[in-house]
């Protein structure tokens, strides 16, 4: 081995550094472990925020930043943010942060409200806000088109889900309606009302039903809608009748229908279809207008007790109803009558006589019966309805023996010849009756009072210490006397029968 | 001072943590054990500084979760509801029952970041060098050492509320994860206490002791 030196004097030796070790401590791993927690939580946070969607209120009432929550069919989606008012200060515009299953169903048509506790008759709702405070409610859309801000809903939707169709009542008065009453079919709860508006006209008011599917099934063009908040009770002979449905509709009032078994059976409604809403259930099936024929009866007398909607009966059966009532005075002669205008409808009466001809010829047809009717002596008159309330009928009925009319075909409604009613002339009779009666009354009264005299003399006749029994005490005293007296004579006689000739012999 | 402070670092001398026996250090380069206790005998902690950086940083990372997200969640028929430790003591604060949101103020927010905090400025004094307030210092040292274990109490409340209120239909408690967090932060800050060597407090001011007796002379 040659020696370094002396071979490479020029060449330098190597150096010796210390190596500087890059010692990092094991402990550095916990903050790296801790940031990295830091990071996941961070980022699982992050990601586990769904979209921000913005809703406008009407009012705020109940709602509050970061606590009030958007629920879906009672599943959490989400939670408000802030609520600030909006720039016009008309409505409150609230942010709130969707869970990021959300971010699917937030479509143009999903729908956003208010869930309050509400309580409308027997129906309560929501009340479990009662306790964790009002949440907001959503109904899922079915659009496709994704949206971000909505515009709440006053009141929540009702329908829901649920398959069944809208109908529309029409009906001049609310009554005890109310959005959520529900709608009964054969007392079964079928539907609920949904909403009311007043018709743009003002006359009557719009009610928005829901009938749920089967029942939605049943409603056709026949099906009738009522009121069912009352109670309906009639007396009839067979006793009290008392028709209501359910208790809760009593309480809250509700709307019912039925549809009549008519053959055949109409296919049902498509949803939108407006039907009228009935005070009750008589009213409901009474057809709606008796439109086919009207007839005016003019009545010279007093028509207190009849009433529009009264019974014309025909042979005591109900054929058609009173229209109206109204006096009239005739000008030239000063003479008040009473025109009452009743209308016959054979559909729903079953006037089977004037149900023959349908068409062209039924004008003729039914000119021809009326005519021949009168002819027969078919008049109008009133008739007592109601001992008890003196509410009075129309009644119909045949009366040969009365002056022949001629009908004027020209006036519409035709004008029926009236009899006076038999009710009025009874009561004439009854009032002579009456007057003959009172005057016999006199009479009998001057004859009691005689007859009191008589029993009152004849009385002090008899009396124990009147004279006459005195005096016929004595005359039975003497009669005894003489009696007696008899008896002794005819005793002498029969021992001294001789006497009768030579007399009384000297003892 | 006349004479420099004498430490057994400079006078190559070991001192026992555990029985403050002296003892001359082992040769060679295993570190050796006290003769009377057995303790494993160093003249600072090791790597003291940078293990206490470490932890802070732990500490002041799992610090930001340990607030921000709920510590305990409250089930109730009304819904759950989760609260963090800043909308407890929110909740807790009312006319009554301030001293107690104070308390958990205190022990929850202030003194885990106090510590941190305190602890940092030693740190940084340490490394720096700086030698005023050193009795301050050690005072600091002293309070952190023996108040942060106390920040545990909220952790222990929440275990305890959690176990206890489990009325299952009515109401029930759960803890969240922001208390495995703050946990995680009264747990680094102690063992950053712990790894910090108060006594490095001192060595500058010894050193700079020596120097300027070494000018002095």
């Amino acid at each position: 081995m040659p020696d370094k030196d002396k071979s490479f004097p020029k060449v330098p030796s190597s150096k010796v550094v210390v190596k500087k070790r890059m010692r990092i401590p094991l402990v550095w791993i916990i903050p790296f472990v801790a940031a990295i927690a830091g990071v996941w939580v961070a980022v699982t946070h992050i990601l586990s925020k769904g979209p921000e969607i913005t809703i406008v209120f009407l009012s705020a009432d109940g709602l509050e930043a970061n606590k009030t929550k958007i629920n879906y069919n009672g599943l959490n989606m989400g939670v408000l943010k802030t609520i600030s008012l909006s720039e016009d200060r008309k409505s409150i515009i609230a942010t709130a942060q969707m869970s990021p299953d959300a971010a699917e169903i937030l479509v143009k048509d999903t729908k956003f409200w208010i869930v309050r506790p509400r309580i409308s008759g027997l129906n309560v709702s929501g009340l479990s806000t009662l306790i964790s405070g009002n949440y907001i409610g959503m109904q899922l859309g079915r659009s496709e088109e994704k949206e971000f801000s909505f515009v709440a809903l006053e009141t929540p939707p009702l329908t829901g889900d649920v398959p069944g169709r809208v109908f529309t009542l029409k009906t001049p008065a609310l009554g005890s309606l109310d959005v959520g009453v529900p709608v009964f079919f054969r007392q079964l709860q079928a539907g609920q009302v949904l909403s009311y508006e007043l018709d743009k006209g003002g006359e009557f008011l719009n009610v928005k039903i829901f009938v749920q599917s089967p029942y939605d099934g049943y409603v056709n063009a026949d099906t009738r809608f009522w009121q069912a908040s009352g109670i309906d009770v009639s007396l009839t002979a067979s006793g009290i009748h008392v028709k209501t449905e359910s208790m809760m509709s009593i309480l809250a009032g509700g709307v019912a229908f039925e549809t009549p078994d008519n053959d055949p059976i109409l296919p049902p409604s498509a949803a939108e279809t407006t039907f009228e809403l009935f005070g009750d259930r008589t009213e409901a099936f009474k057809p709606p207008v008796c439109e086919p024929y009207d007839y005016l009866l003019v009545f010279k007398q007093s028509v207190r007790g009849l009433n529009v909607g009264a019974p014309v009966q025909f042979y005591g059966i109900t054929i058609g109803e009173v229209t109206s009532i109204s006096t009239e005075l005739d000008v030239k002669t000063l003479e008040g009558s009473v025109h009452v205008t009743i209308c016959l409808d054979p559909k729903r009466y079953g006037v089977k006589f004037m149900d023959v001809a349908e068409g062209k010829d039924a004008k003729d047809f039914h000119r021809k019966i009326i005519e021949t009717l009168v002819s027969r002596g078919m008049r109008a008159e009133l008739d007592m309805a109601n001992l008890l309330t003196g509410s009075l009928l129309v009644s119909l009925g045949f009366y040969p023996d009365a002056p022949a009319v001629v009908l004027d075909w020209s006036q519409d409604p035709l004008q029926l010849p009236t009899v006076l009613d038999k009710l009025a002339s009874l009561e004439d009779s009854v009032e002579i009756l009456v007057k003959n009666m009172n005057q016999t009354v006199v009479g009998a009264r001057s004859t009691i009072s005689n007859a009191d005299k008589l029993l009152d003399s004849a009385n002090q006749l008899i009396e124990p210490n009147s004279v006459m029994s005195s005096e016929l005490n004595n005359m039975l005293k003497q009669g005894s006397g003489a009696a007696r007296a008899l008896r002794v004579l005819a005793d002498y006689l029969e021992r001294h029968p001789e006497a009768l000739i030579r007399g009384k012999t000297g003892e | 001072m006349s004479t420099s402070t004498p430490t057994a670092m400079k006078e190559g001398l070991q001192c026992c943590e555990a029985c403050g026996l002296l003892s001359h250090p082992a040769s060679g380069a295993e570190e050796g054990r006290c003769p009377r206790c057995d303790e494993e005998l160093v003249f600072r902690k090791k790597d003291s500084l940078q293990r206490t950086i470490a932890y802070l940083v732990a500490a002041s990372i799992c610090y930001i979760p340990a607030n921000f997200l709920p510590v305990m969640t409250t089930i109730t028929s009304a819904g759950r509801e989760s609260d963090t430790i800043m909308q407890g003591v929110v909740l807790l604060w009312s006319p009554t029952g301030w001293p107690l949101s104070l308390i958990v103020l205190f022990a929850s927010i202030m003194i885990p970041s106090a510590k941190i905090a305190g602890l940092l400025y030693l740190v940084i004094s340490v490394k720096r060098g700086s030698i005023r307030n050193n009795i301050q210092k050690n005072r600091l040292y002293r309070m952190i050492d023996i108040i942060g274990r106390w920040s545990m109490v909220d952790v222990f409340v929440d275990t305890f509320t959690v176990a206890l209120i489990q009325l299952q239909p009515l109401m029930s408690v759960e803890p969240g994860p922001g208390l495995l967090f703050f946990a995680a932060v009264v747990v680094f800050t102690m063992m950053a206490v712990d790894s910090f060597d108060p006594r490095l407090i001192w060595d500058s001011a010894s050193s700079t002791e020596t120097e300027k007796e070494v000018q002095h002379a």
